[in-house]
């Protein structure tokens, strides 16, 4: 084991001895629990909220990005002219990336799911159809219809994905709130346990003065104090983790009633995601138990 | 061991010593005496480094306390033995634990030293109290236990303040008898005191200095004591 892993062996386990010189810190140390329990539980639905909002916003967008076409329909001698013209209109359009126009065999297999696939697709007056790109931000579409109407008489914009544009900005928007609350709730848990850690070490000046009475380090003090509120936020967040996986588990799939509401939860190895929880709650008790620690211990001297 | 080159303390308002200078050799047995209120507790603090000199140096084992980190200042305290003016302790735990305190904090095994600690509660008379907790004790057998506490480190350095405030004369001549034990095995040794009685029966057993605080400043005190 590397020196590094040992000291973290050695801090989990704990030195019964040294965690004894300071009196149990009852009331402090459960606040701590609770708060962290109470944490992992909210941390665990702003994190599927961004998960769920996330696979939403891409789907959609993945969506819209391929589905706007133009539809030239044309008298036979014109169409090579106006599909050219649509092209041409398409290129020096801002907001799209690319025009492509489908091939024979394309539209034929559109076409194959309702017709079959021995339709004379050459002897029917089918329209021509382009199939356009967009940029994220997208292009506009009435300015669009103008500049088509002029260029090219028989072709029509079909951009019926469009509507879904504002949704998945409002879907966007949430996974980015989802994972600014996971931060919040970070911040919290860190300003909880500081202030529960201040009060255990004021509650315990005369522990601390005695110890430095007999030749205790800063480090051997902090540490009864930071090893003990760790504990205590790990096992909090572990409980209010698993309550909250087991909620999220435990919501009713109901598929026909819609795609946002079911979708609000794990998918695959998402379900790992939460287990980085308590962790991170142990991290957050370790650095902000330790700060106010060292921050206290200097001030006594 | 320990000097201090006219050193100088106030707690905020007027200075409460000045222009002190002494050294503590090893071996030696000194007094420090004066009124109540005249500063001896604050010299013993001044000794070692809870309390910092407003002004001139304190020297530990040759280095300057002011010069030393707050760790250095920790690890020099463990080669001294103090007994507090109000015998500090954990309450929470049992007397035995309260002894091996420095041991514990130093990061020593304490298991180790269950026999030596058997032997130092006897020789304070304290056995039968090791399960006992701190408040539960009277005030003689906390001094004696703090005079315990004060040596399991075998340091080379004992200060203790008012060590037989709290008890009655017979029990302080029994924890003098302990400390001039302590000065024999080589230990150094600065009682703070206002008992000129305890003194006078000092002086019959070692080569005591005393010194007396008098007008902020430290003299040695006439043959009378
Ligand atoms: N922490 C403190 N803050 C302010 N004044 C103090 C403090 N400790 C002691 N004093 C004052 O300093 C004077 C000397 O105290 P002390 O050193 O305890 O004297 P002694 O031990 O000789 O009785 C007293 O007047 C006391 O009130
Ligand atoms: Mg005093």
């Amino acid at each position: 084991m590397s020196p590094a892993l040992i000291r973290l062996r050695s801090f989990l386990l704990g030195d019964g001895q040294a965690d004894r010189v300071v009196p149990p810190t009852g009331f402090t140390v459960r606040l701590t629990l609770f708060t962290s329990a109470a944490m992992g539980f909210l941390a665990v639905f702003a994190l599927a909220l961004s998960l769920a909002t996330g696979r939403l916003a891409d789907r959609w967008s993945e969506a819209l990005a391929r589905t706007a076409t133009v539809r030239i329909s044309a008298p036979e001698g014109q169409m090579q002219a106006q599909t050219d013209a649509v092209i041409e209109v398409l290129r020096t359009t801002p907001g799209v990336v690319g025009a492509r126009v489908l091939s024979v065999q394309e539209q034929r297999d559109l076409l194959a799911p309702w017709f079959g696939p021995d339709l004379p697709i050459d002897s029917l007056p089918l329209p021509q159809l382009v199939e356009l790109r967009e940029t994220g931000k997208g292009y506009d579409a009435e300015g669009l219809r103008l500049r088509l109407s002029a260029e090219a008489p028989g072709a029509v914009l079909d951009d019926h994905a469009r509507w879904r544009r504002p949704l998945v900005r409002a879907a966007d928007r949430l996974r980015l709130l989802g994972l600014v609350s996971i931060v919040l709730i970070g911040m919290t848990t860190a300003a909880m346990i500081t202030l529960s850690a201040n009060a255990a070490l004021a509650a315990n000046a005369k522990v601390i003065q005695v110890l430095r009475l007999v030749g205790a380090r800063d480090v051997y003090i902090a540490r009864a104090f930071v090893r003990r509120f760790t504990g205590r936020a790990l096992q909090g967040a572990a409980a209010g983790t698993a309550l909250a996986m087991l909620a999220v588990a435990l919501l009713p799939g109901a598929d026909t009633a819609g795609g946002f509401l079911t979708g609000l939860g794990f998918q695959g190895a998402g379900w790992l995601l939460p287990l980085l929880i308590p962790p991170l709650a142990g991290i957050v008790a370790f650095w902000a138990t330790r700060a106010a620690a060292f921050r206290t211990l200097g001030e006594v001297t | 061991m320990i000097e201090l080159d006219k050193v100088a303390h106030s707690y905020g308002g007027g200075e409460l010593l000045s222009g002190i200078s002494l050294t503590l050799m090893p071996g030696s047995f000194h007094f420090l005496t004066g009124p109540s209120g005249a500063g001896k507790s604050t010299f013993l603090k001044l000794c070692y480094g809870e309390l910092m000199p407003s002004a001139g140096h304190v020297q530990l084992f040759g280095r300057d306390v002011g010069a030393m980190s707050r760790d250095d200042v920790a690890h020099a305290r463990r080669r001294i033995g103090v007994v507090h003016q109000d015998c500090q302790f954990l309450d929470h735990l049992p007397l035995a634990e309260n002894v091996l305190l420095p041991l514990t904090v130093a990061g020593q095994d304490t298991g180790a030293e269950a026999d030596n600690l058997i032997e130092l509660l006897s020789w304070v008379g304290l056995a039968r109290q090791a399960a006992s907790r701190p408040p539960e004790l009277s005030g003689g057998e906390r001094q004696r236990a703090a005079l315990a506490r004060a040596v399991i480190m075998s340091p080379e350095v004992i200060l203790a303040d008012e060590p037989t405030g709290n008890v009655d004369w017979d029990m302080s001549l029994r924890l003098l008898q302990l400390l001039v034990e302590l000065n024999r095995m080589g230990k150094t040794i600065l009682i703070a005191t206002h008992d000129l009685n305890l003194i006078r029966a000092a002086k019959a057993q070692v080569s005591a200095r005393v010194l007396r605080i008098k007008d902020r400043r430290i003299q040695l005190a006439g043959a009378d004591l």
